[in-house]
């Protein structure tokens, strides 16, 4: 049962999206948030859900997928557009009732947000279904490595976020094989109120615990003894490459991001 | 009548999803009481899964298990009663402990069982005694203790449930040779005293060979057989096809045999092997006897 948890939802693959660099999928990724900020209109939207869906098709990762970022935020979507139809009263009125006034343009606004949202859902989530975490923690690594000069560990950080990610499936399986060693021992996990519950979880959190700090205690050992001292000096086994795909996927970007502005120049 | 019986009993992993993999495979197997059973089979091969259906951890996909000839449902309390009749001990155990003494360890089990403070003492000394540790011990954090005394403090509290069933998941991987051998000891010994059926999950055919009198050879998700000792490792050509090897001293005798000396091959212990070549060269020194 624990192990349905998916953490980080990498689809691999080997499609162009796959295999552009994730230095440029994150920037990418930020030009889209801010193309459907800028974006006024219907028409500079769909200019923006046209380049995501496209890029999706491109990735092959399954539809269905898609829909299933969008579960989780399901309650947002309906939140935000409920109150913007309730309480956007300008406009053309369209269906009055007692205290409920609802209008065009509340309408529109909604529609306008919930296609926003979605679209900044679906591309996000583009980017970490086609990049594996330890390479996007990579990538952030680099692309903040500026801040180094104001002393941030950037390094440091990264390695914390990579060794995290490393020891969450790891930390799963114990889990589950703890549980089910203590279930053997007859330990009820399943009723009582509350304060039972949780004092069940006793025999599960102490050799959790215990285990994660052997764990940690035999990593920074080995890792030690191949010398690590850091970030300084330290070179990759896989050089982050940018190529031709990278600037290709960069013009084309650029291209919608244009088509946007003018859409929103000549007020279309 | 058979204590463990199952039909037709098959588990899959993750259905409906890309990943889903048949772990057991339609196994149908009759353990009869007081048996000591070895049970070797691949990384893999869904040994571990298959035990783990005895006391109700996984439920079956399909087919049905009776333990004591009562049959497993998902009915939570009867699942939490089959769990006191079926010990389970995992792999690493030592890895369960969490109280603060072995003494409180040990008597998890027990207490969950909701069985009297004078019945769980008596228990706890006796299985204490079983597992062949001091007394002393009792009052020590389980963390104290070195890596064999908390395996052994460890089955000790699976031990001390008294079920009419304990299976053990390579109870003595990790452990030096002779761990090995003290644990292995202890269980043909309470296997001795209790009268009870044991299953004995291995990687090591030489452990197998010399504790259990029956062998459940699991081989890609199927039961490949359930038979004696003897008549299993008969198969060795079989069973070195599907990547086990059979127990050392079986296959010097194995490639006597092929080399044409006249011998008996069904040898599994370094004993009894030691004891037939001894005869032989006996013999072959004073042919008129």
């Amino acid at each position: 049962m624990l192990k349905d948890i998916t953490i980080g939802q990498f689809f691999p693959g080997n499609s162009f999206v796959h295999k552009l660099d994730p230095r440029f999928k994150i920037v990418f990724t930020i030009i889209f948030i801010v193309m459907l900020f800028v974006a006024d209109s219907f028409a500079g939207l769909g200019i923006g859900i046209v380049f995501v869906l496209m890029a999706f098709l491109i990735s092959k990762i399954p539809f269905a997928m898609m829909l299933k970022s969008l579960k989780p935020i399901l309650s947002i979507i309906i939140f935000t557009s409920v109150l913007n139809i309730l309480f956007i009263r300008t406009g053309d009125v369209v269906f009055k009732w007692a205290f409920l006034t609802i209008t065009k343009q509340g309408l529109t606004t909604a529609a306008f947000m919930v296609i926003r949202i979605v679209a900044l859902i679906i591309g996000t989530s583009l980017l970490t279904y086609t990049t594996s975490p330890i390479v996007l923690t990579d990538a952030i690594e680099r692309l903040l490595s500026p801040l180094k000069k104001i002393k941030v560990p950037v390094h440091a950080l990264a390695m914390m976020m990579t060794i995290a990610l490393r020891f969450i499936p790891t930390l799963v399986e114990e889990t589950d094989k703890i549980m089910s060693a203590q279930k053997a021992r007859g330990a009820d996990l399943e009723s009582g109120n509350i304060i039972q519950r949780a004092k069940a979880l006793v025999p599960i959190l102490v050799p959790l615990f215990v285990s994660s700090f052997r764990r940690a205690e035999e990593l920074a050992l080995a890792m030690e003894c191949r010398c690590y001292h850091g970030g300084d000096g330290r070179t990759r086994m896989k050089q982050l490459k940018c190529g031709y795909r990278d600037f290709v996927a960069l013009f084309v970007l650029a291209g919608f991001m244009a088509v946007v502005i003018v859409f929103n120049v000549y007020g279309i | 009548m058979a204590i463990i019986k199952t039909e037709n009993l098959t588990y899959v992993y993750g259905e409906g999803t890309p990943f889903r993999k048949v772990a057991v495979d339609d196994v149908n197997l009759e353990i009869e009481e007081g048996e000591m059973v070895g049970v070797i089979g691949h990384t893999g091969s869904g040994k571990s899964t298959l035990i783990q259906h005895f006391n109700g951890l996984l439920q079956a996909t399909s087919g049905k298990i009776f333990i004591d000839g009562e049959e497993l449902t998902k009915d939570k309390g009867k699942l939490r009663d089959v769990r006191f009749k079926v010990g389970l001990v995992f792999q690493y155990p030592e890895y369960q402990l969490f109280e603060e003494t072995c003494y409180k360890d040990i008597a998890f089990g027990p207490k969950n069982m909701g069985l009297s403070d004078e019945e769980i003492d008596k228990r706890i000394r006796e299985t204490v005694k079983l597992v062949g540790l001091d007394e002393k011990l009792l009052d020590k954090s389980p963390f104290e203790l070195s890596g064999g005394q908390k395996r052994r403090v460890a089955i000790a509290g699976v031990m001390a449930m008294n079920p009419k069933i304990l299976i053990l998941d390579e109870p003595a991987s990790g452990l030096d040779p002779k761990g090995r051998d003290k644990i292995l000891g202890l269980i043909k010994e309470y296997h001795q005293e209790k009268k009870n059926t044991v299953m004995l999950v291995s990687h090591s055919m030489e452990d197998v060979a010399k504790n259990a009198s029956k062998i459940l050879v699991m081989n890609k998700a199927k039961l490949f057989c359930y038979d004696d000792t003897e008549k299993v490792f008969h198969r060795a050509d079989e069973l070195t096809e599907m990547g086990l090897a059979v127990p050392q001293i079986t296959r010097v005798f194995n490639r006597l045999k092929a080399m044409g000396v006249d011998i008996n091959d069904d040898v599994y212990t370094v004993k009894y092997g030691t004891r037939l070549l001894l005869d032989i060269l006996n013999k072959k020194q004073h042919p008129d006897l």
